[in-house]
């Protein structure tokens, strides 16, 4: 998400070095949207007990966003007010308002729950520990795939590609990214048990 | 919405100019009297047509006395802005506003020749949700459709200053005012940006009451005019510094940014210095620092004239200013065109280097106390004006009328619209194609051209030309 950003700050400074800048600072937006997300479930898992209606309802909210972006399909406009300098501040919003880090949710407490009923019955703490470094791991793995794919997107139209490729090969995910959300969601809502 | 971007959206402005080129033109009609509506015309500029130089198709407008002035795109090349990700909208609406009824239509062209209305936001509503009124220049942008404002509240316009307001670019809602802190701008005419430099640059007329019923020469010799150029953060909103180019450079107009978004600097037309009659252009740059400045950097002076030849208003001056009234910058940034008005002159200046341009060429058309004739041997009222040049930059288009009011001043023997193209030759120089010549319909004169799919100066690029 954002590569085009990368791209343009890269050529607006002609410098490639702005190209790697601007990556990292998307990849620390990015990353701080998906642990602004994770971390209270995190925090929320505490309540062994729940865990099933914790799930279920995370499930429901992902389910909940895919359909309100299935039909609001309007670009969220407050991203238009952020400036080109913000770029980590960007990152954290888009994601925010696509759901990125919501999608993780559903998955994130299914690896929790998988791991939970391997080990047994920990102590309460060590499991909150073991959360919190699932947490890390799914939102790191998540930043890196996404940064990987947007960099060599990125590097690929700035060095061989040309711009002509961005409008050529920028296609409307909207429809695809909110069913995939209500997929997440419906796949997560049929594990829970 | 779209599946991909709108194939007339482009990255860059070499890519825009590499784009097949135009075949439609839309040129928009006013009854100076407003006793007929006001129209759009649709205009066949494709040579290899059988139609060519024709109007192919007129829209008129179910209301009168909207005077149309200036219009724009719902949406142009910077929806593909990476910031606002409006990849997928349509280059299919044209936004014109009546300047003299606040009356804003919603033009579907989608199928240019069956164009119809597809909103009409009457002036009440523009009143009401932004206590501005006499809508005029229309960019779109990162936050929807921008429209600057001649006039304020009140029945005259003077009740607060004019400024700029925002449209939703899918339902064509109003959404409100742009500023948040004008600082000192009390008129307006003009704006454009650099997105990913994030400034705006507006200019100024003057106010309802200085030019709806016609030019007042007790303001213009008082230097009561806009001489001031205002610099914006654009997304802050905020005005972070004006520049006054000195009172006697009355009617700061057009501000043509570069197009290249790499490119820190722009033009602003002037349209006479009070002091000597002289048209000017300024240049204007932003600094390492993040401010701006503005330097004089072309002159147009005055011709001598007996004062019989002269309409009451100059008698007194025995001369003809060249009245500065429209200006337009190629896709690359090489050639500035320059619409001296009063003298019936069109210039083309290369502008390679901003603080130094060269005059490259020049065509005489028109003109007070000229009457220039056209290579077809017809005639052509009034001067040069509103200009627009082709995408590739090869072919320049013009029509001839100012404002209803100020053409029958100016001109008081004068009728009728035309529009004419001239030709770009491949190291510059300029020459009236003697095939192209559109005459409007009775009654009707001739104002804002825009190309089918984009031109010069409606899009707006956020990444620059490699």
């Amino acid at each position: 998400m954002g590569w085009p950003l990368a791209v343009s700050a890269a050529l607006m400074d002609k410098n490639r070095n702005s190209l790697l800048k601007a990556l990292i600072a998307l990849a620390a937006g990015h990353l701080l949207a998906m642990a602004a997300i994770l971390f209270p479930f995190t925090a929320l898992l505490f309540l062994v007990e729940w865990q099933r209606e914790i799930q279920i309802g995370a499930a429901c909210l992902v389910i909940g966003l895919g359909v309100y972006l299935l039909f609001n399909r309007r670009h969220p406009r407050f991203l238009a007010r952020v400036p080109p300098s913000r770029l980590a501040l960007w990152s954290f919003l888009a994601a925010m308002a696509h759901g990125a880090g919501l999608m993780l949710v559903p998955i994130y407490l299914g690896i929790c729950q998988t791991i939970e009923t391997n080990s047994g019955h920990a102590a309460a703490s060590d499991l909150m520990t073991g959360h919190a470094q699932i947490a890390v791991a799914v939102a790191l793995a998540h930043t890196l795939a996404m940064t990987v794919s947007g960099g060599s997107l990125a590097f690929g139209v700035y060095h061989w590609l040309g711009l002509r490729f961005l409008s050529k090969s920028w296609f409307n995910l909207d429809l695809v990214w909110a069913l995939s959300l209500i997929l997440v969601g419906l796949i997560s809502l049929l594990f829970v048990h | 919405m779209n599946l991909r971007p709108d194939p007339t959206f482009h990255a860059t402005p070499k890519l825009a100019m590499e784009a097949p080129p135009e075949t439609l033109a839309f040129t928009l009609m006013l009854s100076p009297d407003g006793s007929e509506p006001d129209g759009l015309a649709v205009v066949d500029v494709d040579p290899n047509s059988k139609t060519y130089s024709q109007i192919v198709h007129k829209l008129i407008m179910p209301n009168k006395g909207d005077e149309f002035h200036h219009f724009g795109w719902n949406a142009c090349s910077s929806a593909l802005s990476p910031l606002t990700g409006h990849a997928f909208l349509e280059r299919r609406y044209l936004i014109v506003p009546g300047i003299r009824s606040s009356r804003i239509y919603v033009i579907d062209v989608k199928e240019p020749l069956k164009a119809k209305i597809h909103k009409i936001i009457e002036p009440e509503e523009v009143f009401a949700k932004t206590g501005y009124s006499r809508p005029h220049t229309i960019h779109c942008g990162p936050e929807g459709i921008y429209v600057s404002t001649l006039g304020g509240g009140g029945a005259d316009g003077t009740d607060g200053p004019p400024g700029i307001f925002i449209m939703d670019c899918e339902t064509f809602d109003i959404l409100g005012r742009y500023e948040m802190d004008r600082g000192e701008q009390d008129k307006h005419y003009d704006f454009w940006w650099n997105l990913p430099r994030d400034y705006m640059v507006s200019s100024e007329w003057g106010l309802p009451p200085q030019f709806e019923n016609g030019i007042v020469a007790e303001d213009l010799l008082s230097n009561k005019y806009g001489h001031k150029i205002h610099f914006w953060n654009l997304r802050e909103r905020r005005n972070v510094q004006t520049i006054d180019l000195g009172e006697n450079h009355q009617m700061a107009l057009e501000i043509r940014p570069a197009h290249d978004p790499s490119k820190d600097y722009g033009f602003c037309g002037v349209v006479v210095d009070t002091t000597n009659l002289q048209g000017a252009i300024f240049t204007w740059w932003q600094k390492d620092d993040g401010t701006f400045e503005a330097k004089k950097t072309i002159t147009i002076d005055p011709r001598p004239e007996k004062a019989e030849n002269l309409p009451p208003l100059l008698q007194g001056f025995e001369a003809v200013p060249p009245l500065v009234t429209d200006i337009d910058l190629s896709l690359d940034d090489k050639y500035l065109y320059v619409a001296c008005w009063g003298q019936g002159e069109m210039h083309q200046y290369d502008v390679s280097d901003p603080m130094n341009p060269k005059l490259t060429g020049k065509v005489e058309l028109g003109g007070i106390a000229r009457g220039a004739k056209h290579p077809n041997g017809k005639g052509f009222a009034y001067g040069p004006q509103m200009v627009e040049i082709s995408r590739d930059g090869k072919r320049v288009y013009w029509t001839n009328s100012l404002y209803s009011t100020w053409d029958d001043q100016f001109y008081p023997d004068d009728a009728g619209g035309q529009m004419v193209m001239a030709n770009v030759g491949e190291n510059g120089g300029l020459e009236l194609d003697k095939d192209f010549y559109v005459e409007f319909p009775k009654g009707y004169r001739s104002h804002q051209i825009r190309l089918e799919g984009g031109d010069c100066s409606t899009d707006s690029f956020c990444y620059p030309s490699v």
